[in-house]
């Protein structure tokens, strides 16, 4: 039977990687992702859980260790946060082309420079286009499920792509919170042992990683296109079928109070719960706002965006991240070209937030929507703004 | 309309890009690049093989006779062999077209 106990997040997140029985785990600490390994080498070490974890040298180590697990066919994991992702980065377009399932918590936090051991989505937006799936969790119960989730995604026959499951650093990977964390015979009903459908092995053997001619490449990438735009099928159904069997359900956007909205935030993980805060006083005071958190970014939800926002009269979109020298933030300009084909759509104000662990406090989702009624009576869409910066 | 450029169907690509048949790679012609082919003076030969073993695309295929006769399929034209015959029996000559 599942229990509900207090438990800090980043434990729970290994729980969920114990009980997943994962055969390998290969990782380098860091900051804020250190709980989760540290506690998954317990487990390993106390014989708790019949796993190899390798202690690598560095990020770069860690990804390719789970490359050549995954490939052998084990059920293989990772943590990492910032610049241990960015380490790692060369390797994971490696395992996303090469179609192996390794399951990757990030615990998100910004990069350097000036060095930030804080959280924004800085690491986040980094790994936007490198063919891997990314989930992103609102609170504690949802990244302990989706650490459970992604081994099922990612090992679908029809899927056979990574997947990361994203958490903020701090502000929900250290914190404690009341999680229902499952038992054994419940994460067996829904998640079977690992298949592989081409693991390596001497007596049929395969080569894997070979050179890709400009007459394969295209191709290649092509394949790698489709199955990650296929993968969202499996992501449903893996969370109906999570949701028949223990009550709790997902969708590749959330939404609160957004049905009647004529403002809706557009938020990405922990801040959302804030944002409801701010969402509720304001209704108070009788302004209609609402919300729209996106859970799935990729493959990215265009046809669920679309219904849940096109109501509204304005979008206030928050990006924790900035893609430097171009549109602003990455996820404003992901929600403006999801709307560039409706005929009639909300009124976009996009406001850089919360960058290398700043607060964004209720007060300051109030201050996105009065500075959002301006614009709108002026009736032109600024441009992005950095808000709360000191001049 | 853009000319299909691709030697398979991105629908047919094993996983991965997986390379399902082993040893596949012996029918890849590294030959079709080359610009200069070397050509052995058997008269100056003296069989010691270092053509042989130093070739990267394992061109020169021993013969009974203790010779070695050159293979223009994979040869590159790289003027590995021609640098290292201690006889300078190799010369690498300007191909044709
Ligand atoms: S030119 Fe280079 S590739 Fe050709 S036979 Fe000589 S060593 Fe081998
Ligand atoms: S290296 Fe020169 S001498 Fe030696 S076997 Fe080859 S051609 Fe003959």
């Amino acid at each position: 039977m599942a229990r509900r106990v207090g438990i800090e997040v980043s434990i729970a997140v290994s729980e969920a990687v114990k009980l997943a029985d994962v055969d390998l785990i290969a990782a380098y600490p860091i900051t804020p992702q250190t709980h989760i390994v540290e506690h998954l080498s317990e487990l390993v070490a106390d014989g708790e859980l019949d796993a190899e974890f390798v202690p690598v040298e560095s990020e770069h180590s860690a990804m390719s260790s789970c490359i050549g697990s995954s490939a052998a066919g084990a059920r293989t994991y990772t943590a990492t946060s910032s610049q241990g992702l960015a380490l790692m980065l060369e390797v994971c377009y490696i395992a996303s082309s090469l179609r192996l399932p390794i399951v990757m918590t990030i615990v998100d936090r910004s990069l350097s420079g000036p060095l930030s051991i804080w959280n924004d989505h800085s690491d986040l937006m980094m790994e936007r286009d490198i063919g891997w799936i990314q989930i992103v969790a609102l609170n504690g119960q949802e990244i302990f499920d989706m650490t459970l989730h992604s081994f099922k995604i990612a090992e679908d026959h029809n899927v056979m792509l990574p997947t990361q499951v994203h958490m903020d650093g701090f502000t929900l990977s250290h914190v404690i919170e009341p999680i229902e964390i499952l038992d054994k015979a419940e994460v067996d009903k829904f998640l079977k042992p690992y298949v592989s459908p081409m693991s390596l092995d001497p007596e049929k053997p395969v080569t894997i990683g070979a050179v890709g001619v400009p007459e394969v490449y295209t191709e290649g990438r092509k394949a790698q296109e489709e199955a990650l735009l296929n993968s969202k099928d499996v992501i449903l159904r893996t969370w109906k079928e999570f949701g028949d069997l223990f009550g709790r359900y997902y969708e590749p956007i959330g939404t609160y109070k957004a049905d009647d909205a004529e403002i809706i935030f557009i938020t990405m993980g922990s801040i959302t719960e804030t944002c409801m805060s701010a969402v509720d006083q304001m209704r108070q005071d009788g302004k209609k706002v609402g919300i729209a958190y996106i859970r799935l970014w990729r493959p990215f939800p265009f046809d669920e965006l679309i219904e849940a926002v096109t109501k509204a009269d304005a979008l206030v979109v928050i990006d924790r991240a900035i893609s430097h020298g171009g549109p602003g933030g990455p996820l404003a300009s992901e929600i403006k070209s999801a709307l560039y084909h409706q005929a009639q759509r909300p009124f976009v104000n996009s406001f850089i937030a919360g960058l290398g662990g700043r607060d964004i406090t209720i007060n300051v989702f109030k201050e996105m929507v009065e500075k959002t009624e301006k614009t709108m009576k002026k009736g032109v869409e600024p441009g992005y703004e950095f808000i709360g910066v000191k001049e | 309309m853009a000319r299909d450029q691709g030697i398979i169907s991105w629908k047919e690509l094993p996983l991965g890009c997986a390379i399902l048949e082993p040893g596949n790679a012996k029918d890849l012609r590294t030959g079709d690049w080359r610009s200069k082919r070397p050509v052995t003076d058997y008269e100056k030969c003296i069989k010691c093989g270092m053509c042989y073993i130093y070739c990267p695309d394992m061109c020169y295929i021993p013969k009974d006779d203790g010779l070695f006769e050159w293979n223009e399929y994979y040869c590159k034209g790289c003027g590995i062999c021609a640098h290292e015959c201690p006889k300078d029996a190799i010369t690498m000559v300007e191909e044709e077209k």
